[in-house]
């Protein structure tokens, strides 16, 4: 082992800061803290404004759900993989879906040409559906699907599953992502331009509302955000801004507001500065709680309740020295317990490199494993509220959040913030200044700027393989000339029709399903209508 | 005393484009001329893009795993363009086994995870066809 020569070891001694840049002593005391009120600001776990959590009994009552994205190559195969999971002791699903899902292309399209099954599960059709969840009845799972410019298209698929199974739709329960904010911020996952994209987001609450009750119609995602480059306060910010954007959407679409906000929830990620996130996750809720009463006025306390997911930061994962990622994902999973996730994906060891092999993601299923059953950490409920520098920093994220609300409000609110680039120039400012100190060590990386092995340690990865793709393209082919031409063609008019009005679109959309339409056929329909999104980029 | 300049390319339907960001600033604050091509291209828009900017080299970013779909493409139409002096490296998730199929077809560095930025910087600034850039090799 030995030191890369050209950095310098960190000193223990330089001056602490949090990832968000804020400097910190190296103790808090009393004084931090007295401007803190218990009963407004922080309250027993299960009451306003749920600081300290959204349960009385915190996981007391039910821990939280271990849910593993997982998706590759065909639907038969990741088929295998959840029934694994399953058998493993998971207790919900979550598919992670290919780029020419992702984005609204079916295998044999030109865009798609070495994607097919490459980065998640290849759906372009009901068919596709049913081999996905084969042997797996809906009404007995929940599931998590990881979706976002097609997220009405692939939920009308699994709601038309659902119906073939004989499963009463109000029975499902699970979450869609279905969060476009996001996507022109971070990931860049998108089709249409904004708002017409919000408005496929407000006609999947409104047909939920109705038809799906216990269905999470949005997953409101930090995560991306994070990964792109954010701070926790960006992260914190932005998410809840956007959770903000999308109730004002439906509220202006006609939703009274404790008719939908109780199906949003949240979905955070759970990274390396420990403390800081802890407290990422309480302010998050105590916001949440305030905006909802304050701002929308809702009533109905599963309104202000801010429920989330958390997976563990992919981006801090390296590719050096793969097995101390084991070590890195259990701190940051800690975290988000003691945060009070709702639900957790906990990264495999060798995702800096691949997609997990079977053994891997069983070993990131294990670690959750073992802080819910053996580290005791569950039993208390927000067992550090009350330290110091726990509540200090909470208090200063909440403050924080709310002048990013505040910039932008002033801005028009978050799609006039997007068109004119503001969040996504705010993350890659972070994005360069972390990796400006991670290249001068001031930011140490245990294996990359740290004690770096000059042997490097290979550790197996899930090789997909071709094979995949080929399948899906015959099976498409197969589709395309077995199925009713006609009727694809007039249920896909229908929806360029009602796209141009302003009709809900979910009941259009599941008509298309039903005559097996693909994802690209009823992506397409829509792209005749709205066009696409291109965006200017900001460095 | 021209500045080398650089196209940062992120090809496929990845829009994930942290990487390709952080380094077309290194680059750039490097002394580069940087001209990052956004979401989405094509190899056709690629090679266009570094004809019309007479670029001296192609940085391309890639993290969905289609990477040995998308250099070929980008490597023929280069050499159709008579394009064949301008460097390309290829950074983002590549597995070890595709490095020396990736070298063989003419992509001179591969710059996978963890790489530091100043390693790329010097790598461009040294691989460059020095008859392009006469005054970055004195």
């Amino acid at each position: 082992m030995s030191r890369s020569p050209d950095r310098a070891a960190p000193s223990t001694t330089a001056e602490p800061r949090t990832s968000s840049g804020r400097r910190l002593r190296t103790v808090y005391g009393a004084p931090d803290v007295a401007g803190i009120v218990y009963t407004d600001d922080l309250n027993d776990p299960g009451h306003f404004p749920f600081t300290r959590g959204i349960h009385e009994t915190g996981y007391g009552g039910k821990l939280w759900t271990m849910r593993q994205f997982s998706g590759f190559g065909t639907p038969a195969e990741t088929n295998r993989r959840y029934r694994e999971l399953l058998a493993a002791g998971g207790t919900g699903l979550s598919v992670a879906f290919d780029l020419p899902t992702l984005m609204g292309r079916d295998p044999d399209h030109d865009l798609s040409l070495g994607e097919v099954g490459k980065c998640g599960v290849s759906v372009a059709s009901l068919p596709d559906m049913r081999r996905l969840f084969s042997g797996i009845a809906l009404d007995q799972i929940t599931t998590s699907m990881t979706i976002n410019s097609p997220a009405a298209m692939i939920f009308a698929m699994y709601l038309v599953l659902a119906e073939e199974q004989g499963a009463d739709w109000s029975q499902l329960s699970g979450t869609l992502q279905n969060d476009i904010l996001k996507e022109y911020i971070a990931q860049k996952e998108y089709i249409y331009p904004p708002r017409p994209s919000m408005r496929l987001v407000t006609d999947v609450f409104a047909f939920c509302a109705d038809r799906v009750p216990r269905w999470n119609t949005i997953s409101v995602s930090g995560y991306h955000i994070r990964e792109a480059g954010a701070t926790a306060l960006q992260e914190l910010a932005f998410t809840l801004r956007n959770g903000i954007e999308y109730l004002e959407h439906g509220v202006d679409a006609g939703l009274e507001v404790d008719r939908f906000a109780p199906r949003l929830s949240f979905f955070f990620n759970a990274h390396n500065d420990f403390f800081e996130e802890i407290a990422k996750y309480r302010a998050a809720r105590k916001l949440w709680a305030s905006v909802m009463r304050d701002r929308f006025g809702a009533s109905d306390e599963r309104s202000l309740k801010l429920r989330f997911h958390a997976q563990t930061a992919g981006v801090s994962l390296t590719a050096q020295q793969p097995y101390n990622n084991v070590v890195r994902t259990a701190l940051q999973a800690m975290a988000a317990v003691l945060g009070g996730a709702n639900s957790l994906h906990t990264n495999a060891l060798d995702e800096a490199l691949a997609l997990p092999t079977r053994e891997a993601a069983l070993l990131a299923l294990r670690t959750q494993q073992i802080i819910a059953h053996e580290s005791g950490t569950p039993a208390w409920v927000d067992p550090l509220g009350g330290s110091y520098f726990v509540e200090s920093l909470t208090h200063d994220l909440e403050a924080g959040a709310r002048s990013y609300f505040d910039e932008i409000d002033a801005r028009g609110g978050m799609i006039p913030a997007i068109e004119a680039g503001y969040p996504q120039r705010e993350i890659a400012n972070s994005a360069y200044q972390h990796q400006q100190a991670i290249e001068s060590g001031e930011q140490p990386l245990v294996g990359v700027n740290q004690y770096v092995d000059d042997a490097p340690l290979a550790v197996p990865t899930l090789f997909i393989d071709e094979e995949a793709a080929k399948q899906q393209l015959d099976q498409i082919g197969h589709l395309r000339t077995t199925r009713d031409g006609a009727r694809v063609a007039g249920a896909l008019d229908a929806l360029r029709v009602a796209a141009a009005g302003s009709t809900n679109l979910m009941p259009l959309l599941l008509d298309a399903v039903r005559a097996e339409a693909t994802v690209g056929e009823m992506c397409d329909a829509l792209r005749d209508v709205w066009g696409e999104y291109e965006e200017t980029p900001a460095l | 005393m021209r500045k080398i300049r650089v196209i940062i390319a992120k090809p496929g339907l990845d829009g994930h484009d942290r990487g390709a960001k952080v380094i077309a600033r290194s680059l750039r604050d490097a002394g580069m001329e940087v001209i990052y091509t956004g979401l989405r291209q094509t190899p056709e828009q690629i090679v266009e893009a570094a004809l019309q900017e007479d670029a001296d080299a192609i940085g391309v970013s890639i993290l969905s795993g289609a990477h040995n779909h998308i250099c070929p493409r980008i490597m023929t139409l280069l050499a159709e363009k008579g394009l064949d002096d301008v460097l390309v490296v290829v950074g983002g998730i590549i597995p070890d086994v595709d490095v020396p199929r990736l070298r063989e077809i003419g992509i001179e560095g591969v710059f996978q995870p963890g790489t530091p930025m100043q390693a790329i910087v010097d790598f461009i600034t040294s691989h460059v066809r020095s008859e392009r850039v006469p005054a970055s090799h004195s």
